[in-house]
């Protein structure tokens, strides 16, 4: 199957003066529709790789390329809209608008391309809060809703442009183990669905045993990758 | 752009403290700078009006030896054509005499006009206090002091001599009050006729006077009237050459107002600027979750121009009200004994929409620096941060 992602010879340095190297010639690819976890020790280099692969952050050297497009060498402008069109995120700290509501929310991605918004593209945030569970609160602005609701809320807004891949870093971090699992099968769900690609960064055991791979980064290098 | 624009009412209502001080603070500046520059501009204006408003604004004075300009008609009849900004153009028959009544005699000023142009420049009718104007030869109007000296009233006859000897009886058919006692004390007020025969000067004039629209464009008016003229032997004065000392002091005045005004504004602009650098600051989660989203960098910072032009406009219709608010009831409380305002307002509509549209401009200025700030902002910064 088609690489979605492909990393190549990723350096990542940080600092001028006292240089620390935090991730070394990291070489890896992701299939299309693929379901990965990423594992590791606080401070091994996870959040770098996936924002290095989520394009809000450059490498230091090396090649990320992203449906076999080179993205490491693109302007500003070029990778706001590919990140508006091809991928979603979710953060571990929720990182909603707090001055919108729930569905608002959802909608940003898609009016951040076009102000417009379509009935079939409303219906479909409408069967996101469905999905998600949220339909009740839609109406809630970002701040009036429990942690729980709110991650729900980013992953639905995550997938509102329909896109190929979705970058979680430790999506469950602040959840109980209850809504873990519930978020998980919203996840999974989403992959089964619509061949959405991803790479969710977890802490919880559990969770990357049920992904299709699991990849531990080491001191900034890949020790294992375990695919199923 | 439209979801800047959306974004930006939605931070402006979330923060509604903060938006309200805002506002309150362009509109105080707003108002401050409009009072300010409405009182200067309506004293000068009283000021101007109380010094030319009731005399002749140019005058055509004779340089020949006999100090008459015999073709008066045609001076008349040039200086209409010159410029339609001339109004209230009057002849006048000039000269000294004396006022001999009981106890002594006093050195007078003959002045004879056409009565009907001559009131329009003097205001003669509005000055009168007691009886009427002269309607027909030997008939006189002198002022409150020169009555009051002489013991005269209406219906008096007064015995007025030439310089060349000859005396004149003129029936008093009123008096006046001009409010400029060196007038009310020395002017002998009558028909061109009787001052001409007084003053032997035939059927000569010994000036032409004139009031022009604009007030301060008379230099320039005079001088195109002074290229018109085709008399011998006359020239053209204006105030403003006659008034420099009183020129000088309105620009100085207009100076300091305008200096006023824009360090107002600069006050203005400067907390703005800060206000909305603390709100970057402030919404840097948010925007870093929306360039993350792939908001682009111009539509981030179109954000808070959004908000500085929002503001702008809030506070500048809200500055304009509190502005005509505080001239209404300066104009209302700070009032003469007689009921009538220290300083007459003049509301200058353009220099209202001036104001408004430099609060605007000012606002959206300075919201300029919050949106380099927001443009610039990286989201990764704020990703890690949580
Ligand atoms: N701006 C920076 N300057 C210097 N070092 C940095 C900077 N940002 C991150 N690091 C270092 O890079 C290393 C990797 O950080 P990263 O956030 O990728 O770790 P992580 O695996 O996501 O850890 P965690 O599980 O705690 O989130 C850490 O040792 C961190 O201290
Ligand atoms: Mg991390």
């Amino acid at each position: 199957m088609a690489d979605i992602i492909r990393l190549k010879d990723i350096n990542k340095i940080y600092g001028d003066k006292i240089k620390t190297q935090v991730l070394f010639d990291i070489n890896l690819n992701f299939d299309a529709g693929s379901f990965n976890s990423i594992i590791g020790e606080s401070g091994s280099g996870k959040s770098t790789m996936l924002n290095i692969i989520g394009t809000l952050d450059k490498p230091t050297s090396g090649e990320v390329y992203i449906s076999g497009d080179r993205t490491d060498t693109l302007d500003k402008q070029a990778l706001a809209s590919l990140r508006n069109q091809t991928m979603g995120f979710i953060f571990q700290f929720h990182y909603l608008l707090p001055e919108f509501t729930a569905k608002e929310n959802i909608l940003m991605p898609y009016k951040i391309h076009d102000y417009h918004v379509p009935k079939d593209v409303d219906e479909w945030a409408d069967e996101l809060l469905q999905l998600v569970g949220l339909t009740k609160v839609s109406k809630n602005l970002a701040n009036d809703m429990s942690g729980g609701q709110q991650q729900r809320t980013a992953i639905a807004r995550a997938l509102i442009n329909r896109p190929k891949i979705i970058l979680a870093d430790e999506p469950t971090g602040n959840l109980d183990s209850d809504s873990t699992e519930n978020v998980y099968k919203i996840l999974r769900d989403i992959n089964e669905r619509y061949k959405t690609t991803f790479v969710i960064i977890t802490h919880d055991q559990r969770i990357a045993e049920k992904t299709d791979r699991i990849i531990e980064v080491k001191d900034g290098r890949i020790h294992l990758d375990f695919k199923r | 752009m439209r979801l800047a624009f959306s974004i930006a009412l939605r931070f402006l209502k979330s923060g509604k403290g903060q938006t309200i001080l805002i506002v309150l603070g362009i509109s105080v500046g707003v108002a401050v700078q409009l009072f300010i520059g409405s009182l200067i501009q309506g004293l000068q204006i009283n000021l101007v009006n109380t010094t030319i408003g009731n005399s002749p604004q140019i005058t055509i004075t004779p340089t020949n030896t006999e100090k008459t300009i015999k073709d008066w008609e045609r001076a008349l009849y040039e200086a209409k054509i010159s410029s339609n900004d001339i109004i209230n153009l009057s002849v006048a028959a000039d000269g000294p005499a004396s006022f001999d009544y009981e106890s002594d005699i006093d050195p007078v000023l003959i002045r004879g006009f056409e009565l009907k142009n001559g009131n329009k420049i003097y205001g003669f009718e509005e000055g009168l206090y007691s009886g009427q104007l002269p309607s027909r030869k030997d008939e006189a109007i002198i002022g409150r002091e020169l009555a009051e000296k002489t013991e005269t009233n209406v219906n008096d006859k007064i015995l007025i001599v030439s310089p060349f000897g000859g005396a004149i009886r003129l029936t008093v058919t009123g008096l006046y009050d001009l409010k400029v006692s060196s007038i009310n004390e020395t002017w002998v007020i009558t028909n061109l006729e009787t001052a001409q025969d007084i003053l032997g000067i035939g059927n000569q004039v010994t000036g032409v006077e004139m009031q022009v629209n604009e007030v301060f464009e008379a230099d320039k008016i005079a001088k195109s009237l002074a290229y018109t003229l085709s008399l011998p032997e006359v020239k053209v004065d204006n105030w403003k050459d006659q008034n420099q000392q009183l020129l000088s002091g309105l620009n100085g005045q207009s100076v300091s107002s305008i200096m006023i005004q824009v360090f107002v504004l600069v006050a203005v602009l400067l907390g703005i600027s800060s206000v909305l650098a603390i709100s970057v600051v402030q919404r840097s989660k948010q925007l870093g979750i929306l360039k993350a989203m792939g908001i682009k960098d111009r539509d981030a910072s179109l954000i808070f121009v959004f908000q500085g032009l929002m503001l702008g406009i809030l506070g500048a219709i809200l500055g304009i009200t509190l502005g005509f608010g505080l001239l209404i009831s300066f104009t209302t409380f700070a009032v003469n004994p007689d009921g009538t305002p220290v300083v007459p307002i003049y509301i200058n509509n353009g220099f209202v929409a001036l104001s408004g549209v430099f609060a605007i401009i000012s606002a959206m200025t300075a919201s300029l620096i919050p949106a380099r700030l927001s443009s610039n902002l990286n989201p990764i910064e704020v990703i890690k941060n949580g």
